[in-house]
């Protein structure tokens, strides 16, 4: 069993249009690095300088990686990462 | 037909009413439907900033939203905030989070007590473009 990664539309152009793709990996990061490998560009528009980018929100199983370390969060076989654009802005 | 956000009247009033209810706190939210250009469902959303000068969806309340929409096959049509003190118009970081380029941007300003501002914007790849609105009774099918 892989991990099953849901791509935001706007991420699609590094899918070939793909919603829903396979990785594999023991943390996030290392998910992140086997996505960049099938599906190049994805991985800058997660990472910035090392950290998640702030304009985008991962969830391993519904729960957002920022609470379960970041991109050494776990994942295992069968799990399920969602990744979705933050929603938010301002007046400035 | 250029870019255009046609959209019924009971939702306008529901997202003025909305951002009115939440001054001087930034009111968000989105506009569900099966497609970008038809919004039906109005769904406020909590700022979980609550400031009066940033908003954010709260990442579990997005999760939530985003599955929800998913099994209603829903995009979001319309993605609104309102401004408090400043006019309705993106700011550089509203274009920088602007995270679903299909959707309609609708910015409310509740600057004055008496008027409001309700524009429209479609932001892509960093640009924005206003669109007019079109409000409507009901939606010809």
């Amino acid at each position: 069993m892989a991990i099953t990664v849901s791509i935001p539309t706007i991420l699609r152009t590094h899918t070939g249009g793909e919603k829903s793709v396979e990785a594999s990996g023991g943390t996030l990061a290392e998910v992140i690095d086997n996505l960049e490998s099938n599906h190049g560009g994805l991985k800058s528009r997660l990472v910035k300088d090392g950290v998640l980018h702030r304009f985008v929100n991962i969830y391993v199983n519904d729960e957002d990686v920022r609470f379960a370390g970041g991109l050494e969060a776990k994942v295992a076989d069968g799990d399920n990462v969602t990744i979705l654009p933050a929603v938010a802005g301002g007046s400035r | 037909m250029g870019p255009v956000l046609v959209i019924r009247r009971d939702l306008v009033e529901a997202i003025v009413e909305h951002a009115r209810r939440d001054h001087p706190d930034e009111a968000c939210g989105v506009i569900a439907g099966p497609s970008p250009d038809r919004p039906e469902r109005f769904v406020p959303m909590l700022n979980a900033a609550r400031s009066p000068t940033f908003y954010e969806f709260e990442s579990g309340d997005l999760l939530r939203l985003y599955r929800e929409m998913d099994a209603k096959d829903e995009v979001p049509a319309v993605v609104y905030h309102s401004h408090t003190a400043t006019e309705a118009y993106p700011s550089r970081t509203d274009v920088s989070y602007a995270g679903e380029p299909e959707a309609h941007y609708v910015l409310v300003s509740t600057r004055e007590p008496d008027t409001h501002e309700f524009r429209s914007y479609r932001i892509v790849d960093g640009e924005v473009a206003e669109e007019p609105v079109e409000i409507v009774e009901s939606y010809r099918e």
